[in-house]
């Protein structure tokens, strides 16, 4: 029974929802397909949380919509390009075994009971509502920084589903601890963060701006010790648990996260230079690690830094 | 250090050739470019355009590297009328490649539009080999022939020969490239066949070498926009067009739902092909 031992070490309580180990897939990453998610899960994947879905299809801005900076940072304005909740809803009907979390976007709170009344029949253990994407007006991180709004939403979905749902926050104008307390009193039960932050990049030869949209979120490498802050601050105060992302490209990165206080932690840029060996990289490296230390669970890690 | 071939770079347009009224190549310095493999892609940059990804196509001159380009919409028109002195950006070569074995002895190359881009690399390498090639140029009509010229030149001594097809039979044999693909394997034998260009040619292809039992490699196209396995755009069933593409070999072809069927448009929805 190897293979229960294995899951055993690694696998985590994130709030209600239990997975075989901390490992995620962030929002926006291979994001559209459920072969896709199949495949990431063989190998080895903890969960899978999908592009952020809006209630109408979304084309998104024009390319360059992702310009890679070098040393595993990048730089990206999308602009939510997503198919809809009605054509999603199909693409992920036929899920069977593979934890999906539907990261929903909207511009206001209307917007998301119509889309949980798609997905909430489907298998689906939870949502995740991105309040903080750094480049689309009137949605995003415009909503994620009126706490009315943040509220009004949050106590919107509560009303409507029963699954559990993790408010996904990033560096706006407020600070991040006071926008997570605003979500959790409004019914949140788990805390992502963070998302992209929001940078720019020209090309100098040609003194152009390369983003169609100039301007965008900063992901990979560079933004970690800025997540590793955010997740320290928000776990340290508020008693509900935090999801890390930001800049996870080895092991040694989720257990910083989780050490910061994140229960479990999502990857993202980072995939672009990775194949499908990464998973079991991360998770083998992860068994090492706790057997060396000689703890029995990942989850013994969870915020040990709070103490300083 | 080594370059990162992520970093976009900015190329000068040395050189234009038109091949057709909607078909221009752009020739341009780039050393990474030159080294490309066959099937494999540059994302270029038209500044405060768009980016697109472009097969690269052989480039005469030593450390340049070019690609053709076909008038679509507002990204390869912008592109179809750059010209000599224009600035474009540039990242890759990204991608996987032909394979060719050297246990081949004659090989088929089936390709229309500017899927013949891969391709007439691909001719280049495999000639060096002493590999027989019969290349396959399908077109709808006379005036959208491309590079056939270019193309018996070094197919010429015996080291291979280039059959024209189009639609309308205004020029070479009258039919689809697949109508010549038939003929062909009638009178010779081949060892591999290699497709790019509609999906649909490359569908048909890909079933009657099934029935021949010849082995396939066709490389494929999706929506992109990173290049680099990050977005998911370019899916086609569980595979990445842009990473685990853009050639794909016949047992992958033969557990792709959507090979021939559906693409994913910009937002992601699944259309059908008509
Ligand atoms: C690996 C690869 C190699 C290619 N090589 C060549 C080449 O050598 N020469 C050539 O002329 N064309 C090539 N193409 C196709 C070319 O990239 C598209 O025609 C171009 O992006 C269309 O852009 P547009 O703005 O002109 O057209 P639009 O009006 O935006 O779209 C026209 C059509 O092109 C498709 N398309 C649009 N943007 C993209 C994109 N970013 N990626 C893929 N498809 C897109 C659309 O789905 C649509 O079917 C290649 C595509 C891929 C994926
Ligand atoms: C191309 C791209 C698209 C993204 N799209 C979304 C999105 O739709 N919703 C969202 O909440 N976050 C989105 N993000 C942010 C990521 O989920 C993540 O928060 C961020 O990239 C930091 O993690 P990383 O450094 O591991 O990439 C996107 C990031 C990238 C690079």
């Amino acid at each position: 029974m190897k293979g229960e031992k294995q899951s055993d070490t690694l696998s985590v309580n994130v709030g209600p929802m239990r997975l075989r180990n901390p490992t995620m897939l962030a929002s926006g990453i291979l994001g559209i397909s459920q072969d896709i998610f199949e495949r990431l899960y063989n190998n080895n994947i903890g969960a899978i949380v999908t592009k952020s879905i809006s209630v109408d299809p979304m084309k998104g801005y024009a390319n360059p919509t992702i310009v890679p900076l070098g040393n595993k940072t990048y730089l990206n304005a999308v602009g939510l390009s997503n198919p809809g909740v009605f054509a999603f809803s199909h693409e992920i009907m036929r899920n069977k075994f593979v934890p999906i979390v539907v990261s929903l976007v909207g511009s206001s709170e209307k917007d998301f009971p119509k889309m949980i009344s798609f997905l909430d029949s489907l298998n689906v253990i939870g949502y995740e509502i991105n309040l903080s994407c750094p480049h689309v007006s009137k949605m995003g991180m415009e909503i994620g920084d009126d706490p009315e709004m943040v509220s009004l939403i949050i106590r919107t979905i509560k009303r409507h589903t029963r699954k559990p749902i993790s408010v996904k926050i990033g560096i706006g104008s407020m600070d991040v601890v006071e926008i997570s307390r605003v979500a959790v009193e409004s019914g949140a039960d788990m805390i992502t963060a963070i998302n992209t932050v929001r940078a720019m990049k020209i090309d100098v030869q040609s003194m152009i701006p390369v983003l169609s949209n100039v301007i965008g979120g900063l992901s990979g490498k560079a933004i970690k010790p800025i997540g590793i802050r955010c997740v320290y601050e928000i776990s340290k105060v508020l008693n509900v648990p935090v999801i890390g992302c930001g800049g996870v490209s080895s092991w040694e990165d989720v257990v910083e996260y989780m050490i910061a206080g994140a229960s479990a932690v999502q990857i993202g840029s980072i995939l672009g230079n990775s194949d499908d060996t990464f998973f079991n990289r991360i998770t083998s490296g992860l068994k090492r690690y706790l057997a060396r230390k000689g703890i029995k669970n990942i989850g013994e890690i969870v915020g040990l830094a709070h103490r300083y | 250090m080594p370059i990162d071939i992520d970093l976009m770079r900015l190329a000068r347009i040395s050189e234009t050739v038109m091949e057709t009224s909607s078909v221009k190549t752009l020739v341009f310095k780039d050393r990474l470019g030159s080294k490309a493999s066959a099937g494999q892609f540059l994302m270029v940059w038209i500044p405060r355009i768009e980016e697109i990804p472009m097969s690269v196509m052989v480039s005469r001159r030593e450390g340049h590297a070019a690609v053709t380009v076909k008038k679509h919409g507002k990204g390869t028109t912008a592109l179809f009328e750059m010209d000599v002195g224009d600035f474009i950006g540039l990242r890759g070569p990204y991608g996987n490649r032909f394979t060719i074995s050297t246990e081949f002895t004659n090989v088929l190359l089936i390709g229309g539009g500017t899927g013949l881009v891969p391709l007439l690399r691909l001719a280049v390498n495999i000639t060096r080999l002493n590999i027989r090639c019969t290349l396959i140029i399908g077109a709808r009509t006379k005036d959208e022939v491309i590079f056939e010229e270019y193309a018996r030149k070094f197919l010429s001594d015996g080291k291979g020969k280039v059959i024209v097809t189009t639609d309308d039979g205004s020029y070479g044999l009258k039919g689809t490239a697949s109508d010549g693909m038939v003929k062909t394997i009638g009178e010779e034998r081949y060892d591999c066949v290699y497709t790019c260009g509609p999906e649909i040619m490359m569908k048909k292809i890909f079933e009657i070498s099934k029935e021949q039992s010849l082995p396939v490699q066709a490389s494929l196209e999706r929506y992109m926009k990173c290049g680099i396995g990050i977005c998911g755009s370019c899916c086609i069933d569980r595979w990445l067009v842009c990473r685990d593409g853009t050639v794909f070999d016949s047992n992958q072809l033969s557990r792709m739902k959507e090979f021939g069927m559906a693409f994913r448009d910009k937002d992601g929805q699944k259309l059908q092909y008509k």
